[in-house]
């Protein structure tokens, strides 16, 4: 055949190298000298983990004077990949006109990406600093306003990692 | 005609024509607001202007007359630049208002300021503010901010409609759209000014706020609000019509419909009274049945009676399909008191597009077969035979004959009423067996409307019998990439079955070897069959519909 592949030899081990007690010894001495120092893992579940503001946990509603921000506007359901959002807008007496009667995101569809707090033009869907997310059965994993609003003094931190990194 | 050059291409074309209607004809899309192919040149919004060689300035496209040997670039620097700036003092005093407005996705200012602008602002200011929300009629609302006073909307119904009820007041960037003192904007065809605004100015108050319009499906349908079979488009989601568009077609409804078509014609089929299986009524009471249980039933009460006994109403309401069976299967079984009821209001018609027969098919379902032979079977008589006694059984399709005056009190006399019902009305009250029959929303056919066009309506709504996907109905981008799951793919998908396939179930459980596997199928033997239909087919009809060939003699007795 005219495209077969290179034969690749075996390299050819030094006598040294084939007796492998030198390596083993060196390969325990690296293992030793990490015992003694100072240790790393976290205790999780025990121990929580704070992510900075830059992490991005679930997406949320950013809720301001006991309203959401969002006016429904369908952008972020549209620009996500996963094809986790699904709004219903209708119209409110506030000065913003429009708001969602049902705001749902499919935590199993969720990709965790960010690009629904991107697109917003209200600022109104951010992403929290929550990743624990245990589901039973898949409807639960549907999360919809009463899940999703959470005061905006909550999420400060990364309302104003947004601002800065505008 | 003269000769022209657009963008270094030339072209030959009549002389009366203006440049954008010249480039337009020859496939040049030059941006407009204002104009409109059939309303007057206004020459406002200069988003049209174009660079003619030896003229001193930019000319609008759409004021100017196209001359022998005229030279016109609608792409040079010039031009380029003269777009962007109109654009940007258009958007000086345009709010930001895209994420709550209707219009967004569709809108002429969005695109062109994304095709054709720098997309920057210098203005520093606060834009002038201008009342919202404000219901100009009992259809239409208006967001005065939003409006660029291209006055397409007045223009429509001064000329269009011949009924001059909006006007604008104030001058400058003050200038407000409104309505005269007094008046309401409330004519039969306000809500064509929500498809003619440019911008989300206009705005549709039943279709307010319930969808995107990129989440949506469109499908190309058939009003079937009157005899004109308005061109229209169907926009779902979640498997249920949110609205109705105007769809281009210079022979039948130009870029129109009224609002009586674009409200009423589609709110029944998602409405709580569908009859969402077929019944039998036992004891008194109809019960939900399986379609065999229920076509069973329907053939054997038939076979029991004489075929004199029998009469059968056919359906303006339904298309040729059906009705072209149900004449068959008549002739089949020998039965010859067949006709149907005519919807008829004088006041319906208009000079515009509204016409008195108030059903999208009474020439289909006359020319198919659906008449009685003499005046004895017409269905003034079968009415009079019912009371007598000589009519035992009566077979309805697709008609709530029970809510004309006069017939319901008759009803009870009748020994077995079959009827195809799409939702609960008055007839099925009366009924025995009712067969759950599809909406036009849910099926395949033709309607033939008031001048003989024969046009074709396709399913927008899915039920057991047709699958989005497999039956390559119209798909939006949520039905495409949606999991069985989803909750947006759970739309109700009901057990209804088309007329003409109801009556096909009948036939063959009564002896009749007929080979129908689709709609296209049937309309092919009337094509064989029928003079009129002779020659036409689905292709033939395509988009725009396709004429019958009708006598004189037919052509009087249309209705
Ligand atoms: S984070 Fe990404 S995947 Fe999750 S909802 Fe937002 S856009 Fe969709
Ligand atoms: S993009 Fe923002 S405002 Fe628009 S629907 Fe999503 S959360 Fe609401
Ligand atoms: S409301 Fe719309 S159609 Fe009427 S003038 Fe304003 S922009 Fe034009
Ligand atoms: S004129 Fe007739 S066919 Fe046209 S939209 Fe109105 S009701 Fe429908």
């Amino acid at each position: 055949m005219e495209n077969q592949k290179p034969i690749i030899h075996r390299k050819d081990l030094h006598w040294w190298e084939l007796f492998y007690i030198p390596q083993i010894i060196n390969g325990m001495r690296i293992t030793l000298s990490q015992v003694f120092r100072p240790k790393f893992t976290r205790q999780y579940p025990e121990e929580k983990w704070n992510p900075p503001s830059s992490f991005r946990g679930r997406p949320v509603l950013v809720e301001q004077n006991g309203v959401e921000r969002c006016v429904a506007c369908g952008l972020c359901s549209r620009v996500c990949p996963a094809l986790a959002i699904d709004v219903q807008a209708s119209e409110t007496e506030l000065l913003k006109e429009r708001y969602p009667v049902r705001f749902e995101i499919n935590m199993l569809r969720c990709i965790f990406c960010g690009f629904c707090e991107e697109v917003c033009p209200e600022e109104a869907i951010v992403m929290s600093k929550e990743f624990e997310l245990v589901f039973r059965h898949q409807e639960d994993a549907i999360f919809g306003k009463d899940k999703l609003l959470i005061p905006a003094d909550k999420l400060k931190d990364r309302l104003e990692f947004l601002r800065k990194n505008r | 005609m003269v000769k022209i050059t657009i963008d270094e291409k030339v072209f030959e074309v009549e002389n009366n024509l203006t440049i954008i209607q010249a480039a337009r004809q020859n496939g040049i899309h030059i941006p407009h607001f204002c104009w409109h192919p059939t309303l007057s040149v206004s020459g406002n919004c200069r988003v049209c202007l174009v660079e003619v060689e030896k003229m001193p300035k930019l000319v609008i496209a759409c004021a100017t007359q196209v001359a022998e040997g005229m030279v016109v670039k609608t792409n040079s620097e010039k031009v380029v630049k003269a777009r962007n700036a109109v654009l940007e003092f258009i958007l000086i005093n345009h709010p930001l208002d895209c994420p709550i407005c209707d219009e967004a996705g569709e809108c002429k200012l969005q695109d062109y300021a994304y095709k054709y602008s720098v997309g920057e602002s210098r203005f520093d200011f606060d834009k002038v503010r201008k009342p919202k929300r404000v219901e100009l009629g009992p259809n239409v609302m208006l967001d005065t901010e939003r409006c660029i006073m291209c006055s397409r909307c007045i223009r429509f119904c001064d000329e269009i409609v011949k009924k001059p009820q909006l006007v604008f007041t104030q001058r400058g960037d003050h200038v407000e759209l409104t309505t005269f003192p007094g008046e309401k904007l409330d004519n039969n065809y306000s809500m064509n000014v929500i498809d003619l605004c440019p911008v989300g100015a206009l705005t549709s108050k039943d279709f307010r706020f319930k969808s995107r319009v990129w989440d949506m499906s469109s499908t190309d349908s058939i009003c079937v609000g009157c005899s004109r079979g308005c061109n229209t488009k169907m926009w779902v989601r979640n498997n249920e019509i949110l609205r109705l568009t105007p769809r281009y077609n210079s022979s039948v409804n130009q870029y129109w419909m009224c609002d009586h078509g674009r409200l009423n014609t589609f709110k029944h089929i998602n409405s709580p009274n569908r009859i969402n299986a077929p019944m039998i009524r036992k004891e008194g009471r109809l019960i939900d049945v399986g379609w065999d249980e229920a076509i069973a039933k329907a053939a054997s009460e038939l076979k029991s009676y004489k075929k004199s006994e029998i009469a059968a109403l056919g359906s303006a309401h339904a298309t040729n399909e059906d009705n072209y069976l149900m004449a068959k299967l008549m002739n089949f079984i020998g039965v010859k008191r067949i006709d149907f009821l005519p919807h008829l209001d004088e006041n319906n018609k208009d000079n515009i597009l509204l016409q008195e027969d108030k059903s999208p098919n009474s020439f289909g379902a006359k020319t198919v077969g659906v008449k009685p032979e003499t005046i004895e079977y017409s269905y003034q008589h079968i009415i009079e035979d019912i009371k007598n006694g000589k009519v035992k059984a009566l077979y309805v399709i697709d008609d709530d004959i029970a809510s004309n005056p006069g017939i319901a009190h008759v009803l009870p006399k009748l020994e077995f009423l079959l009827i195809h019902a799409s939702n609960e009305n008055e007839t099925v009250k009366y009924a025995d067996v009712v067969l759950a029959s599809s909406t036009y929303a849910e099926k395949h056919g033709t309607f033939t409307n008031f001048s003989g066009r024969v046009q074709r309506n396709k399913p927008a709504i899915s039920t057991l019998e047709h699958d989005r996907v497999l039956d390559n109905m119209s798909l939006s981008r949520l039905d495409r990439f949606g999991a069985h799951n989803d909750r947006w793919t759970r739309g109700i998908k009901r057990d209804t079955r088309a007329t003409w396939r109801i009556i096909n179930s009948i036939a063959a459980i009564l002896g009749a070897k007929w080979k129908y596997n689709n709609c296209e199928d049937v309309f092919n033997e009337i094509a064989a069959s029928v003079t009129a239909f002779n020659g036409l087919s689905y292709s033939k009809i395509g988009n725009s519909g396709a004429l019958i060939s009708v006598t004189k003699e037919q052509a009087k007795v249309r209705l």
